[in-house]
């Protein structure tokens, strides 16, 4: 870490960090509402049409923690790092498949989480408080980290020696962040999402055309990443045999726990009809080339023997590359880009415990009112215990625990995935899988130190989301034979058929 | 209504994409990237065409 103070890069981010905290408390009139609605705080209103939501979406999934960590893996392993591609390619046919009966079902039954909906598909509510826990748990790590994302992007411009000078950074950005959430609710992201994206491909493309330039081209940029793993002894810029396993495992378990996290089914939910969400399976891919162009900052940084290793090397590479004021915006845009997630995931986890937490188990009789102002004060809560973890825990807590989080979310795909489609599982045998699968994802996460492969005898190295999921829904599957065969009751379904289809006068 | 027989289409990214060994080379390479890098780019020209594709099907 650098001592110097970049007085120029600090000016222009300063400049738009300033813009855009403008943009979020200007956001609370935009398609003007009553915020204390939970709806109009909490999803827009439901109002997003196509260009919002891809937007939203794409700001939400591709995280600041994204670009900084996604490089960081490909400097140091190489090609296995690259994972991230064929995730994000396999994602949108999924999402193209499951997102329109999901926004059908949720908006013919007023849901406003997933939660919701496995309490209407299966009357459970043991199920219910199962799914919103697990988006809850999953979430807060994943906050923490946007705020990592945010701290190397500090430490790279520089304090000139202050101590502690990132976390108090940190602390103004995230209060600011926390106040114009509070008061604008998802328009704010909304709004701010349009700005930061623009940035991050701005960015990008100068970085992917200046950096290689540089460097004497791509060929040059392979070549050098070649060689350094060679003299390393370790990665590659092809996978190993024996990797292919573990990367295609991990790209497809990621891709399906993607659409689960509670912030990526409030982007989902606040489209303003299913055909958005279809426009948006064809039009999302243009971020995940985004993705693929930054995650070949981590050869570029290898090539160009950054002075900085782990998380530091895409901040350091910006520093190294560009003149300052570019570098202070390509900092300001990575830092901008923790701030549309960490709003978007508070949200959603605070509708998780709005709805399915607090209003079932703890008052029943809230108003639309009560309900939006326990909403944003939960937003807080979340945000400002992310913040703590990071001020006060080592990193590797954060980043073990999202690790842990992507496992558990995966638990959740039966009732939601499965139950889009069938009926035929029962609420109390899935709540069973779930429990055996984040049990079972934990304690074999635990056994191999907190990695997220595990080496099956005669098949190698799986992402243990999966394998957690396939005990999940053997179980849940075993269970509803025995408790059909046994002739038990089943418990109500409020949807029907047609809830889940476009409604007929309505055509994308 | 009537099932999108177009759908079995989206099978085609998983098959083409988590069947690695099918791309895990270094030949041949294009604008200096090895084939493993740009044929994973390609899917990602091929994929809004072919979503795309998948659902005018639904709507016919």
């Amino acid at each position: 870490m650098s001592t110097a103070v970049h007085w120029t890069a600090w000016s222009v981010f300063a400049f738009f960090f300033a813009l855009v905290t403008l943009l979020g408390f200007v956001a609370a009139r935009w398609k003007k509402a009553d915020l204390n609605l939970r709806h109009e705080w909490g999803l827009g209103g439901r109002r997003f049409g196509t260009a919002i939501t891809w937007f939203l979406l794409g700001g939400d999934l591709y995280t600041a923690y994204t670009v900084i960590a996604v490089p960081a893996l490909v400097y140091a392993t190489g090609a296995y790092g690259f994972f991230a591609v064929p995730y994000t390619i396999v994602a949108f046919p999924i999402f193209y498949v499951f997102a329109p009966r999901l926004w059908n079902v949720c908006h013919r039954h007023s849901y406003v989480t997933l939660a919701d909906f496995a309490q209407g598909r299966y009357g459970n509510r043991w199920l219910m408080l199962a799914v919103a826990l697990t988006g809850v748990l999953a979430t807060l790590p994943y906050i923490a980290l946007q705020l990592v994302g945010m701290q190397v992007v500090f430490e790279a411009m520089g304090f000139g020696g202050v101590r502690q000078g990132a976390e108090i950074a940190l602390i103004v950005a995230f209060v600011v962040l926390a106040v114009y959430t509070y008061t604008s609710g998802l328009r704010a992201p909304a709004m701010i999402a349009f700005v930061k994206d623009t940035m991050i491909y701005v960015f990008v493309i100068a970085a992917v055309i200046v950096i290689p330039a540089k460097l004497g081209g791509y060929g040059a940029v392979f070549a050098a990443a070649d060689r350094a793993f060679a003299a390393k002894g370790s990665g590659g810029i092809l996978l190993h045999s024996g990797q292919a396993m573990p990367f295609a495992s991990l790209a497809f378990g990621s891709a399906i726990a993607l659409f689960l996290y509670p912030h990526a089914a409030t982007g989902m939910l606040a489209a303003s009809n299913a055909g958005t969400l279809r426009r948006n399976a064809m039009l999302l891919p243009v971020y995940s080339i985004l993705l693929g162009l930054i995650a070949l900052m981590g050869y570029m940084a290898i090539a160009a023997q950054v002075d900085a290793k782990g998380t530091a090397i895409v901040p350091a590479l910006i520093m190294q590359s560009f003149p300052q004021w570019f570098a202070g915006f390509c900092c300001a845009a990575i830092a901008l880009g923790a701030l549309v997630p960490a709003a978007i995931m508070s949200i959603g986890a605070a509708n998780l415990v709005t709805r399915n937490i607090w209003r079932p188990y703890i008052d029943a009789d809230m108003t639309p009112t009560q309900e939006a102002h326990v909403a944003k004060v939960t937003s807080l809560v979340v945000k400002f215990g992310a913040l703590a973890f990071v001020v006060f825990l080592p990193l590797e807590y954060a980043i073990n625990l999202q690790l842990l989080g992507g496992i558990w979310i995966a638990q959740i795909l039966p009732p939601i995935a499965f139950g889009l489609f069938t009926r035929w599982f029962r609420g109390s045998a899935l709540l069973a899988g779930w429990a055996a699968g984040m049990a079972l994802g934990t304690a074999l996460s635990a056994s191999v130190g907190m990695k997220p492969v595990f080496a099956l005898p005669g098949i190698g190295g799986v992402y243990i989301g999966l394998i957690a999921l396939a005990a999940n829904i053997a179980l849940a599957a075993l269970l509803t034979l025995i408790a059909d065969a046994r002739g038990l009751a089943r418990t109500g379904d409020v949807t029907q058929d047609a809830d889940y289809e476009d409604a007929v006068a309505v055509r994308s | 209504m009537a099932v999108n027989r177009r759908l079995w289409l989206l099978a085609l990214p998983f098959l083409g994409t988590l069947i690695v060994p099918l791309y895990g080379a270094r030949e041949p390479y294009l604008f200096g990237f090895p084939f493993f890098y740009w044929y994973l780019f390609a899917w990602l020209l091929v994929l809004p065409p072919l979503i795309w594709f998948v659902d005018r099907g639904r709507r016919q």
